[in-house]
């Protein structure tokens, strides 16, 4: 199980990266949101991987960390997830913006060399 | 009692502004009454203070730090308090004559207020710390006032570089404040008093003196950082008059007489602040005979003045301490009514160059009669204040202190200087009152409004009377100031007039004749010369700082962005991955970092599988993004649900359900804008002809690519391998029932016992959404992508080419089936939306999922029947939802308040509604419900504003089209 998911969060990592680092801002916001699912998921990995034992308690139950996940890390990537989703609409707007503005798609606003 | 020296002059500040701007009497009445208050709360509180007793107000701030809002009134504080609420008091009487109509005074007295409050905060503070932000304030408040008349370049200018002087030595001094709090072990100035040999013993002491004093040095306008004081004077006169010359100024000199009993003393102390009082006294004194402007007079003689005092603070006698502070109090009277007498001269002549002025006397009387008994205190004539600290200063001079050149020159030094404060007091009223009568002034000279004299016969007459019998007026007040200072080591001295014939009063004499004299001689020359005093005048103090500022915020700044910095966002964002990369293998490799083996056997084939589709997914996104957009988006989708899965399969229900609908509502999101992108063919031929130097970049970014993915998988994997150490997690588990009222966790977590989080979070949100939409009000698209997309224009060709056909129908027609079951989905959705919601505290789902679900539901409908059709037949306000959403989250919060709990407590029960059946009623559901509320709201806004444009945009390229033909 950690070794698959570790993997996929390099792998998602690695191709957010190489996008963060392209000339053209559609790349740029796919990079962040491929970024964004490594993230949210190394968060949640460190509440330790665990099957079939959701955070869910019975009613007038009192739980323990032997029988449900940690919730901590769960909490957090929620909010991740939505802020996540801000981030990229205000990005994608921006992206927008900036083309309307400056003709292009380039990052910097303005086109540079070949890349 | 104390707070009220604080906050009322503050709270007077704020209640100043309201004042319409021409009340100028009601306002002047305001801040007159407020400043009153003060001062007969100070007077009140004489009892307390005398014989050495200490009056506290504490209020815990930051205790763990050792900073705490005290506030501290000893006999000395008690004296500047007086100080500056009589004088202030006095200042805005005349200030309520001075200003003109069109001046805005409710501006000008509510800064006049601040100002006084944060003086009194300096005067008043028992702790370090809270004494540097008072300090800060007063610099601020000093800038605003001189630059009052924002319209003249010399007023700003004048306000800036005080800013930046004693902007900077108050930095100076915070960093000695804290150092010498490290000392101590503690900022409470009680105890910092009580610690001098500890403070002058430590190896520190050097480098905290030389920084309390770069910031009492600049505060009091010292030499070599005078400079500032002459420029401040393009400040309206009262300003003058009370910061420039009896209260801001006086702050450093106040700060080396309070600190006076723990740092004096030393040969380091003796040296530094002597040296610069010395320098300071004389050239102060010698720059001011030659000054043109009679407020640049004034400035320069006050610089002398303060001059004085430091040299005194220097000595380290108690004796001397004793004079310093006496001249600290009668400076402030004889000056501040002569900077009220020049500016009546100013208001009532229009003009303060002394060339120009003469023969006053017959116009002004009055005036006449008040400025000559203030500038011979300042002269230090017998019978007056000034004479009798300034004998204590030379027999002061006179004694020995420590056996070097320094402390030998000091007699000689302060005879010079008398001699010096006499010419420039002789030439302040003989150029101005006698001569010839003035010519061709600006207005016709007559004596002032009543009351816009009052305040100089009052400061006159105490010169007077202080000067005539000090021991029964101004004695039992200096010596409760004196006593706070030196406490037991309070020496003998007697206050008076007449000492029999000693060697100060010689020095008295020869000081009276020697000005007089040099008066004479110089008279003629100083009528018609330029300003400033012959050779230093080549030497600009101002030319001097701006070359220094030039030089430091503009030609090294960029040189150094050149070096450094670069407008390209590529080789920035390559640099932050690279600092990253290194920041996190760096603690790997210094610890030793071993690999944890690697567990081949636990693979569930399944979970697997689907990540090679995610992997596959997200390559694929990072290869397509380029120029297949809509695949990379559709590959971006498969890697967002292969997520959404294995939050399903690891125990996470709450995360995949909020990751499902994020993931539904972003791809439409990102749809919406695919149109105003710039259309990106593949060029074959260049791709295969790509430069050495694109590949290598390519390169280099995808081995950085690796490098961090690789980094960041071993992490992952050796934090996931490792056993749970303890965590909080226990906390909410055992008490989200007992205390949440709910069962599911992560929920009871959001709005329960990270509520306060949350409320910040969807406050993010909102600012996101309104910034979204403000950004897309004044979207100009590019006209390449105003054309009617090509699908449209086909289907609307094909309506054309067939004459039973209406322009649209096509349109309309499209995906005619799908668009029906949509629309019947928005109840259908709008059910699932509310069973999320309610389930939400004890089931997977809750308000953010159930916001998104909805705002999915709407945008299903703008889909399906396109933006006109839905907002005709539904009432869309986003903005609304938002604001509604907001405020129930923070309501409910308050609501906790009623109760008597802290800020958003949670009250938990069930409820039961028909049909529905028991279902959770926390006062949490309540905060959810503004969650849901907002996040549906600002999604909503976000999509539709996006989606907008599309009904924008072709209006906006026929109105294109249209000038066009006009322009052919």
């Amino acid at each position: 199980m950690e070794i698959i998911l570790s993997a996929a969060i390099g792998v998602l990592t690695a191709s957010g990266v190489y996008l963060l680092l392209r000339p053209r801002t559609y790349q740029v916001i796919i990079g962040l949101s491929l970024l964004s699912y490594a993230v949210n998921l190394f968060i949640f990995g460190m509440g330790r991987l665990r099957v079939n034992a959701p955070p869910v308690l019975e009613p007038g139950g009192v739980g323990d960390l032997s029988r449900f996940t940690d919730p901590v890390p769960q909490a957090l990537v929620l909010t991740a997830i939505v802020i996540g989703f801000a981030m990229t609409a205000l990005f994608l707007v921006v992206l927008l913006a900036s083309r309307g503005f400056t003709g292009t798609d380039h990052v910097d606003g303005r086109e540079q060399r070949h890349d | 009692m104390l707070s009220v020296f604080i906050l009322a002059p503050f709270a007077g500040s704020l209640l100043a502004i309201f004042f319409p701007p021409d009340q100028r009497g009601a306002t002047a009445w305001f801040a007159g009454a407020i400043a009153l208050l003060c001062f007969l709360v100070a007077a009140g509180l004489y009892p307390f203070v005398t014989s050495g007793g200490v009056l506290r107000y504490d209020l815990a701030w930051l205790p763990e730090l050792g900073l705490n809002f005290t506030l501290r009134m000893d006999g000395f504080a008690w004296l500047f308090t007086v100080l500056v609420t009589a004088i202030g008091v006095l200042v805005v009487l005349y200030a309520r004559y001075y200003m003109a109509a069109e001046d805005p005074v409710p501006r000008f007295l509510a800064l006049f207020l601040a100002f006084m409050g944060s003086m009194l905060g300096v005067v008043l503070s028992g702790n370090l710390i809270l004494l540097a932000v008072f300090w800060e304030l007063t610099s601020i408040v000093s800038f605003l006032l001189i630059g009052y008349w924002h319209h003249n370049a010399h007023a700003r200018d004048g306000a800036r570089m005080a800013l930046t002087m004693t902007g900077t030595g108050g930095l100076c001094m915070l960093v000695g404040l804290l150092l010498m709090g490290r000392i101590v072990g503690s900022y409470d100035l009680d105890v910092v008093l009580t610690s001098g040999d500890l403070i002058r013993n430590s190896p520190l002491y050097m480098p905290v003196l030389i920084l309390i004093l770069l910031g009492a040095l600049t505060k009091s306008a010292q030499f070599p950082f005078h400079f500032w004081l002459p420029h401040a004077m393009s400040a309206p006169t009262p300003v003058s008059a009370y910061l420039h010359s009896a209260t801001m100024v006086k702050a450093g000199v106040f700060l080396l007489a309070r600190l006076w009993p723990v740092m004096a003393g030393t040969e380091a102390w003796f040296w530094t602040v002597g040296l610069a009082g010395l320098s300071t006294l004389l050239l102060g004194a010698y720059f001011a005979i030659f000054q043109q402007d009679l407020k640049g007079l004034l400035a320069y003689s006050t610089i002398s003045h303060l001059g004085l005092i430091t040299v005194l603070l220097s000595l380290g006698s108690p004796l001397a301490a004793v004079a310093a502070v006496f001249h600290i109090v009668n400076h402030a009277t004889f000056k501040a009514s002569l900077f009220m007498a020049a500016g009546i001269i100013d208001h009532e002549t229009g003009t303060r160059d002394m060339r120009k002025l003469g023969g006053l006397i017959r116009y002004m009387p009055g005036t006449a009669v008040l400025a000559m008994v203030a500038s011979a205190a300042m002269a230090g004539v017998p019978l007056l204040n000034g004479f009798i600290s300034k004998e204590m200063f030379f027999a002061e001079a006179i004694e020995t202190h420590q056996a070097n050149i320094l402390d030998t020159m000091t007699p000689y030094g302060a005879t010079l200087a008398g001699m010096f404060a006499v010419t420039y007091s002789l030439r302040f009223i003989h150029s101005v009152f006698y001569g010839k009568a003035p010519e061709d002034l600006p207005k016709v000279p007559h004596e002032p409004p009543r009351w816009m004299r009052a305040p100089i016969e009052f400061l006159v007459l105490a010169c007077l009377v202080v000067g005539i019998i000090p021991a029964i007026t101004i004695g039992p007040f200096l010596h409760t100031a004196v006593v706070a200072i030196l406490g037991a080591s309070t020496p003998q001295y007697s206050l008076a007039v007449w000492h029999g014939w000693n060697l100060p009063l010689i020095m008295s004499f020869v000081a009276l004749a020697g000005g007089v004299g040099l008066y004479f001689l110089m008279r003629n020359y100083l009528a018609t010369s330029i300003e400033g005093p012959p050779i230093f005048r080549l030497l600009h103090g101002q030319r001097i700082f701006e070359r220094v500022l030039v030089t430091l915020s503009w030609k090294w700044a960029r040189s150094l962005e050149q070096r450094l910095g670069t407008r390209r966002l590529q080789p920035q964002m390559r640099f932050l991955v690279f600092i990253a990369i290194a920041a996190a293998a760096l603690p790997l490799l210094l610890s030793h970092y071993e690999m944890p083996p690697l567990l081949v056997r636990s693979i569930d084939p399944a979970f697997a599988l689907l990540w090679a589709v995610g992997i596959a997914c997200a390559i694929g996104a990072a290869l397509l993004a380029k120029f297949h957009r809509l695949a990379a988006l559709v590959l971006l989708g498969g890697a967002g649900l292969t997520t959404c899965l294995t939050f399903v399969w690891l125990s996470a229900p709450d995360l995949a359900v909020t990751q499902l609908l994020v993931e539904i509502v972003t791809t439409v999101l990102i749809l919406l804008g695919l149109r105003w992108l710039p259309k990106r063919i593949e060029d074959t031929q260049e791709s295969e002809l790509l430069s050495l130097q694109v590949r290598f970049r390519r390169l280099r970014d995808f081995l950085l690519a690796i490098t961090a993915g690789g980094g960041v998988a071993l992490i992952a994997y050796t934090m996931m391998t490792r056993p749970l150490p303890e965590t909080i997690a226990s906390y909410f588990l055992e008490r989200a029932y007992k205390e949440g009222g709910g069962t599911n966790v992560v929920n009871v977590i959001l709005v329960d016992f990270r509520g306060f989080d949350t409320l910040g979070e969807i406050g993010v949100l909102a600012i996101v959404a309104l910034t979204v939409f403000a950004l897309l009000l004044r979207f100009r698209p590019q006209a390449d992508s105003l054309e009617a997309p090509e699908q449209q224009r086909v289907q609307n060709a094909f309506d054309d080419d067939h004459p039973d056909r209406n322009e649209g129908d096509s349109v309309a027609e499209y995906l005619f089936v799908p668009s029906v079951i949509m629309r019947w989905m928005f109840p259908v959705i709008g059910m699932l939306a509310a069973y999320l919601f309610l389930r939400g505290h004890d089931l997977p789902g809750g308000g953010f999922a159930a916001g998104i679900a909805m705002s999915i539901g709407f945008i299903l409908q703008y889909m399906s029947g396109g933006t006109r059709w839905v907002e005709e037949r539904l009432r869309i306000h986003p903005l609304r939802w938002m604001s509604i959403g907001l405020l129930v989250a923070a309501a409910t919060g308050i609501g906790s308040w009623l109760f008597g709990y802290p800020f958003l407590t949670s009250h938990a029960q069930y409820a039961t509604l028909p049909i529905v059946g028991k279902f959770p009623l926390a006062s949490a559901l309540f905060f959810d419900l503004g969650v849901f509320s907002l996040v549906l709201g600002a999604t909503v806004l976000i999509l539709i504003a996006l989606a907008h444009q599309s009904i924008r945009a072709p209006r906006a390229h026929a109105r294109a089209m249209r000038s066009g033909k006009e322009a052919s």
